[in-house]
């Protein structure tokens, strides 16, 4: 069953969680084929509750010790554009969607989503563009994110230290 | 007449300097064993989880490791005792500590005040940095290693100890250092950066690609 998986991270973001449980985002989901959508909402005040009907099911919660099971099982996570999330979504390798919130602009988290986004790993969207990006985005152009390689710190740094 | 005796006295002060920190800094270099004792910097915010990834890589001679967390945070102690009990499987020898000094600077926290807690966790690393007298310093950018590195820095000057110090810059950094960056840059001995863009900005750095 096609699923989507929405992140908001340690914080909140209602904004997201508004926009994408809105009745035209859901039916463009629908649209797209997603049958099952979980949200984590983190302490937000945008509290949607569950759905189960024959044809979509929604499920919402706070908070977990870990969503990567939530990862695993989702066809596409809808994030905030926090680092961590960031990174752990793509070294699942499932394809992300970053919403910025736009009243966090300085925040220097968004500069690794911004940079990510160019060189292709993810896209990249704010609440009010949220449904155009969902219909326009091909999830196939996404470039796969090679993992990072801290054997290379090992040895330069063995050889710092000299053993 | 009083001016004579203030530059005598900062004489004798500057060569009793000299003459302790050339005795320790032998003493510290002589015996070469193949271990190398690590201070690890934790930090809440992604900060952990990235230098555990960097030390996952190392081999088993760098033990003891000894991690300094800010005493407000909860998480990274967690993830630091999971990590270690899969380090402790592979090798029983290994042994780690966990120290925590009051947290230097919260998110947000203003620019003068964080100068007086920045002044006030120095007064609990340094003691805590001189006791361990590690040889690698490792961090990567959460507001406590500032006050640790200045630490090491201290062991290093007097001659107690020539440690050693890498600072990484988190991924997260892509086009700005962060506020620790910036400092360390100028104390550390090895700065490594993840993104080509600060390795442009901060030619002395070094740039292995993504290495967490």
């Amino acid at each position: 069953m096609k699923s989507a998986f929405v992140t908001v991270g340690t914080t909140s973001f209602d904004g997201l969680v508004a926009a994408v449980t809105a009745p035209e985002a859901l039916r463009v989901l629908q649209d797209l084929g997603y049958k099952r959508l979980v949200l984590q909402i983190g302490r937000g005040t945008v509290a949607p509750g569950s759905v189960s009907t024959p044809t979509f099911t929604q499920e919402v919660y706070r908070y977990k010790n870990s969503l990567s099971k939530d990862i695993q099982e989702s066809d596409l996570v809808i994030s905030h554009a926090g680092a961590g999330s960031c990174l752990e979504v793509l070294e699942a390798g499932k394809p992300l969607l970053v919403v910025v919130n736009d009243k966090l602009m300085n925040n220097h988290q968004l500069e690794l989503a911004r940079q990510l986004h160019r060189d292709g790993h993810l896209f990249y969207c704010t609440c009010g563009t949220l449904i155009k990006t969902l219909q326009s985005m091909d999830l196939s152009t996404l470039k796969p994110f090679p993992p990072g390689q801290p054997e290379k710190f090992a040895a330069f740094l063995d050889k710092v230290v000299g053993i | 007449m009083a001016m004579v005796y203030v530059v005598v006295g900062i004489a004798v002060f500057c060569s009793l300097l000299l003459a302790v920190r050339f005795f320790y800094t032998k003493r510290a270099r002589a015996p070469q064993n193949a271990s190398v004792s690590l201070l690890v910097v934790a930090g809440s915010g992604g900060h952990t989880t990235e230098i555990l990834r960097l030390l996952g890589s190392l081999s088993q001679s760098y033990s003891p490791r000894h991690y300094v967390l800010a005493d407000s945070d909860k998480m990274s102690e967690d993830k630091i005792r999971s990590f270690e009990q899969k380090r402790a499987e592979l090798s029983p020898s290994s042994s780690f500590t966990l120290n925590r000094i009051p947290r230097s600077r919260e998110v947000r926290q203003s620019w003068s005040s964080s100068v007086l807690t920045t002044i006030r966790s120095i007064f609990y690393s340094l003691p805590l940095t001189f006791r361990l007298k590690p040889d690698l310093v490792l961090c990567n950018g959460p507001g406590t290693c500032v006050p640790i590195c200045i630490s090491a820095l201290l062991l290093r000057l007097l001659g107690l100890k020539r440690v050693t110090i890498v600072y990484v810059e988190s991924i997260c950094r892509v086009e700005n250092l962060s506020l620790s960056g910036k400092i360390l840059y100028y104390f550390s001995n090895h700065f490594f950066v993840q993104w080509p863009t600060l390795k442009e900005k901060y030619p002395k750095s070094h740039y292995l690609g993504r290495i967490v």
